[in-house]
C-alpha cells in the first residue's frame, strides 16, 4: 500500500501562472504575475504586503483573480480548488491552533478533513508529528507549547496527508535563530528526502537561498525575478582560506607555488586553479605550522541580485 | 577531499560519500502514503461525528466534559424519578407525559445551547482554527452543513435521554402500549424541531462572538430574555381577555413557538398559557419556525462566506 516515491514527479510543472492579477478595489496585491515553476524547494521573497499571501491563497484556489490564471499541479485554480487542496498542503502564516487539544489529536482530526481513513490518519499523524521532531510532547494540550513547536504542528498538519506539494507561508515568524536553522534544516528535507515540493515564503532573502533550489522575487505584486538558485549562488572562481597567524607568509608560499593570492586580514583570497589548489594551501600551512581555520569557495549571494557582486561580497565579511 | 576512509565499521559517519548503508541516516523512513483518499462526503460525515461528540465534550480535554454530562445527566433527572415512580406504584398514566417534559426543563435546554454552541464554532474562529479546514477538501457550505446539524443531532441527544427513560418507566408501569408509542414519537418529532431551531439560533450567534465566554452569554441572555418576555406576555394578555394575542406572544420565545406547533400539529393540551390561535394560529407558528430554520442556517452560509483564510 505504500511506496516510495523518489524524488519529485517532474512530468507535471509545479505551478505555472499567467498575467495573474488581483485587486482589491484601490489595491493591487498581486499584479500580471506570468512564472512557470519546476517542481524542487521553491522560495517565494517580497517584504510584507507585496502580495505573497495574496499569491497563496490563490494558488489554494481560495481566491479568485481578478484576471488572468493559474495552474498548479497541472489543475486550474479558478475551477479544481478541490482537487487542488486535496493535494497540496498549507501552512498559514498566523497562528492557528486550539489550545485546548494535543497535537496527536488535531493532525489525526486534520488528517481526516483530508479524507485520510481513521486507522490511516492515526499513523499519518504519528510518523508526520515525529518527523517534524515532535516525541512525547504531542500528547498534552497545545496550550503549553513554545512557539517552535506550534509551528511543527501546523507543519505536520500540512504534510500529514502526503501531498505533492506543501504551500508553507512565513514558516520560520518569530523563531529564534536556532529555531530558524531547524524549521529551515526540516524544509529543506521535505524537499529532498520526502520528495514533496514546497513553495515557501519569507521576507528574508538570506534565509532562503540556503534551502531553495529556485527563488521568485515580488515587490509591490509585480514579479522581480524569477531564478534557479544554482545560477545565482554557483561557486565563483575564488577559494577563501582563513588561518590563524603569519598569513603574509603563507601568501608568499602560495604565490610561489604559481598561484595568484591576496592577502586581506588574517583570509587570504586565491584564485581557484583546479583541485590542486587545496593541496597547495594544505601544503603551505602545514609547512609552516600555522591553523587552518577554514577553507572554502566562495559563493555568490542572492543579495547580489539587488546589489550586484561587488557589494554582495563586501557584506559577507561584515 | 580525499575519500579514503570510509569505516565501514563506523556506519554512523556522517559525510563518507559511497557508503549505501548512510543513506538510511538521511532519510528516517519519510514513506508516502498511496492509501485510499476518501472524499467530500466522508469529510462532511467525520466533521458532523466530531461536531455531535463535541457537543458531549467527547475527544475534548475532561474540564469540557463536565458542563454537558452534568446538564444532560440534570435533564435526566427528573424523567428517571418520575418513570420510577409510575412504575413502583402501577400508575394509570405518567404523570406530567413526554408532551410538556421539554417545555418544563427549558432553562436547562437553554444553558445547554449556550455552553455547546460557541465550543462548536467560536472556537475554529477564535483560534483561526478555520483556515485549516478552509485549506482542505471541503467547501465553506459543507462546514457550516456538519456543524449545524452536529450541534442539532447533540442538542436532540439531550431531549430524546430523558423521553426514552420516561418511555420505558411507561413500559414497565404497563401502561397501555399505542398510546405510550404514540406520545413517545410524537414528543421525538418535537424534539427534532426544537433541536434545529436552538441550534440555528445558537451557532448564529456563537458565530459573530468568537469570545467563548461572551458567545455563552449571548445565547443564555437572548433565550433566557426571550423564554421570560414571551411568558409575561402571554400571561398578560390572557388575564385581560385578549386571547388571540396571547396565542400570537408564543412566537416570541423559540420554546413556546416550538411547544405550540407540536400542540396545534397533535391536537394536544397545551401547557402554555396560550397556543396558537386556532388553523390560521397554527400555520403561522409552523411557517414562523421554518423560516426561522432557514433563516439562522441562511445566515450562517453568508457568516461563512465571509471568513477569510488568514
Amino acid at each position: 500500500m505504500r511506496t516510495r516515491r523518489n524524488r519529485y514527479d517532474l512530468r507535471v510543472p509545479l505551478l505555472t501562472t499567467t498575467a495573474l492579477t488581483r485587486t482589491f478595489g484601490p489595491v493591487t496585491a498581486v499584479s500580471e504575475l506570468t512564472l512557470a515553476i519546476e517542481p524542487g524547494v521553491v522560495g517565494l521573497i517580497g517584504a510584507n504586503g507585496a502580495g505573497k499571501s495574496t499569491l497563496i491563497k490563490m494558488l489554494l484556489g481560495l481566491l479568485p483573480a481578478t484576471s488572468g490564471s493559474a495552474t498548479v499541479l497541472d489543475l486550474d485554480v479558478a475551477t479544481r480548488g478541490e482537487a487542488i487542496r486535496e493535494r497540496v498542503g498549507y501552512m498559514p502564516e498566523h497562528d492557528c491552533l486550539p489550545p485546548d487539544v494535543s497535537a496527536t489529536e488535531v493532525v489525526v482530526h486534520l488528517a481526516k478533513m483530508s479524507g485520510l481513513p481513521t486507522t490511516a490518519a492515526r499513523e499519518r499523524a504519528a510518523d508526520t508529528l515525529r518527523h517534524v521532531g515532535l516525541y512525547e510532547e504531542r500528547y498534552r494540550p497545545i496550550g503549553g507549547y513554545s512557539t517552535g513547536m506550534r509551528q511543527r504542528v501546523k507543519l505536520a498538519q500540512a504534510l500529514v496527508h502526503d501531498p505533492r506539494l506543501v504551500l508553507l507561508d512565513e514558516p520560520t515568524n518569530g523563531l529564534d535563530p536556532a529555531g530558524r536553522d531547524e524549521m529551515l534544516g526540516l524544509i529543506r528535507r521535505i524537499g529532498v528526502d520526502f520528495g514533496i515540493s514546497v513553495l515557501v515564503s519569507s521576507h528574508l532573502l538570506g534565509e532562503l537561498e540556503r534551502v531553495c533550489d529556485h527563488v521568485v522575487v515580488i515587490d509591490g505584486g509585480r514579479l522581480l525575478r524569477s531564478t534557479s538558485t544554482a545560477d545565482v549562488t554557483s561557486a565563483s572562481g575564488v577559494l577563501v582560506a582563513e588561518v590563524d597567524e603569519r598569513a603574509d607568509d603563507v601568501t608568499a608560499l602560495l604565490v610561489g607555488a604559481q598561484l595568484t593570492a591576496r592577502v586581506s586580514g588574517r583570509t587570504i583570497e586565491i584564485t581557484f586553479a583546479g583541485d590542486d589548489t587545496y593541496d597547495h594551501v594544505r601544503d603551505a600551512v602545514a609547512q609552516l605550522g600555522v591553523g587552518l581555520v577554514r577553507m572554502e569557495r566562495r559563493r555568490h549571494h542572492m543579495a547580489e541580485m539587488f546589489t550586484g557582486p561587488d557589494a554582495g561580497q563586501a557584506g559577507e565579511k561584515q | 577531499m580525499t575519500a579514503n576512509a570510509a569505516t565501514p565499521a563506523n556506519p554512523g559517519a556522517p559525510g563518507a560519500p559511497g557508503a549505501p548503508q548512510t543513506g538510511a541516516i538521511h532519510d528516517i523512513g519519510y514513506r508516502h502514503y498511496d492509501g485510499a483518499r476518501l472524499g467530500r462526503g466522508y469529510i462532511v460525515r467525520s466533521l458532523y461525528l466530531d461536531s455531535l461528540r463535541g457537543g458531549f465534550g467527547l475527544g475534548r480535554s475532561a474540564k469540557s466534559k463536565v458542563v454537558p454530562l452534568l446538564l444532560l445527566a440534570a435533564m435526566c433527572l427528573p424523567a428517571l424519578v418520575i418513570a420510577i415512580v409510575a412504575a413502583a406504584t402501577k400508575a394509570t398514566s405518567l404523570p406530567g407525559g413526554y408532551h410538556a417534559y421539554v417545555l418544563n426543563l427549558e432553562v436547562l435546554v437553554a444553558i445547554y445551547v449556550a455552553a455547546l454552541a460557541p465550543a462548536s464554532v467560536s472556537r475554529d474562529l477564535r483560534f483561526r482554527f478555520i483556515s485549516l479546514y478552509l485549506s482542505r477538501p471541503l467547501r465553506r457550505s459543507d462546514y457550516v452543513f456538519a456543524k449545524f446539524t452536529g450541534l442539532a443531532s447533540a442538542v436532540f441527544v439531550v431531549l430524546a435521554a430523558p423521553l426514552t427513560i420516561l418511555f420505558v418507566g411507561a413500559l414497565l408501569a404497563k401502561l397501555p402500549l399505542a398510546d405510550q408509542i404514540r406520545g413517545y414519537l410524537a414528543a421525538l418529532a418535537g424534539a427534532v424541531v426544537f433541536a434545529l431551531v436552538l441550534a440555528g439560533i445558537g451557532l448564529v450567534i456563537a458565530a459573530v462572538t468568537p469570545r467563548r465566554g461572551l458567545g455563552i452569554a449571548a445565547i443564555i441572555s437572548v433565550l433566557i430574555v426571550l423564554i421570560g418576555v414571551s411568558g409575561a406576555a402571554q400571561s398578560i394578555a390572557n388575564e385581560r381577555g385578549a386571547d388571540t394575542a396571547a396565542g400570537y406572544f408564543g412566537l416570541i420565545s423559540p420554546f413556546s413557538l416550538v411547544q405550540g406547533l407540536q400542540t396545534w400539529l397533535l391536537d394536544q393540551e397545551n401547557p402554555l398559557p396560550a397556543g396558537p390561535p386556532g388553523t390560521v394560529g397554527g400555520l403561522v407558528f409552523a411557517g414562523v419556525t421554518v423560516v426561522l430554520v432557514a433563516g439562522c442556517y441562511g445566515l450562517l452560509l453568508l457568516r461563512y462566506r465571509k471568513v477569510s483564510v488568514s
